[in-house]
């Protein structure tokens, strides 16, 4: 019987509001210590996951489904789901930065790893990190704006990697 | 009890939600030799059937799990 060979993941991370930024850094780094050679692709709004520091946030009017909860108080009240009309969602100023601070906190308080903590577990685990270089291009990025150790690269890069793999995701 | 499990190395993964006990217990195994032992304790309710599947791909068996309360506990041999 052939040896078998180790199984490789690659992503692409397309998002950057919170939580969508979740998603890519979880799988890849569970995959990793899995023994699986991972590679993310880093395209349109989800470069900017690769920023040295990252300022995602999230937006409640673009997710209508999204549970509205408090971080603090008992039990009970930090289960209700408080229901936020979309007239608020969209027209409040500060919502975005209010839902963004009590997402972090719940995800706090349930021993959730943050975004950058995850990252820094990916790098750690040798997770290959491919900014899009048009994306960069296009928006104005420059290398300096991005952490050390990730690669730079296009599409066939992506799919050079993305033909052996064994799971392949668009995020 | 007389058929305490030996181990060689403990992990506190209480409070902390998925991914991390898997991560964190993937980094400590790395730390053992062939043959030694991870005790590891967890709260995440899912974990039970994360490190089943985490174990299944690695194939660093678990001896054995116990829950006790809310706390799932496992020990893991570095292959």
């Amino acid at each position: 019987m052939a040896e078998e060979r180790v199984k490789k993941m690659a992503l692409i991370a397309s998002q950057g509001t919170l939580d969508w930024a979740y998603p890519p850094f979880i799988l890849a780094s569970t995959a990793a210590a899995m023994e699986m050679e991972v590679a993310i692709f880093f395209t349109f709004y989800g470069l900017p996951l690769l920023k040295r520091k990252i300022d995602a946030k999230v937006s409640p009017q673009s997710n209508p489904a999204m549970p509205m909860k408090m971080p603090f108080g008992p039990k009970f009240f930090q289960n209700i789901s408080w229901p936020m009309p979309n007239f608020l969602t969209g027209n409040a100023p500060g919502f975005e930065s209010m839902a963004t601070t009590m997402m972090k906190k719940t995800f706090k308080n349930k021993g959730v790893a943050s975004v950058t903590e995850l990252r820094d577990l990916c790098m750690e685990a040798g997770v290959k990190m491919i900014a899009c270089q048009m994306t960069m291009d296009v928006f104005g990025f420059e290398k300096k704006d991005f952490i050390e150790g990730i690669e730079y690269g296009g599409a066939a890069m992506f799919i050079d990697f993305a033909t052996d793999a064994d799971i392949q995701m668009f995020i | 009890m007389s058929d305490d499990q030996k181990f060689d190395m403990e992990l506190d993964c209480k409070n902390l939600s998925c991914p991390l006990p898997v991560l964190k217990t993937k980094q400590a195994i790395g730390k053992l030799t062939p043959g030694q032992v991870l005790k590891m304790t967890s709260t995440d309710p899912g974990s039970n059937k994360d490190m089943a599947s985490w174990s299944n791909r690695t194939g660093n068996p678990i001896l054995k799990t116990e829950v006790v309360g809310n706390e799932h506990i496992f020990y893991i041999q570095r292959k």
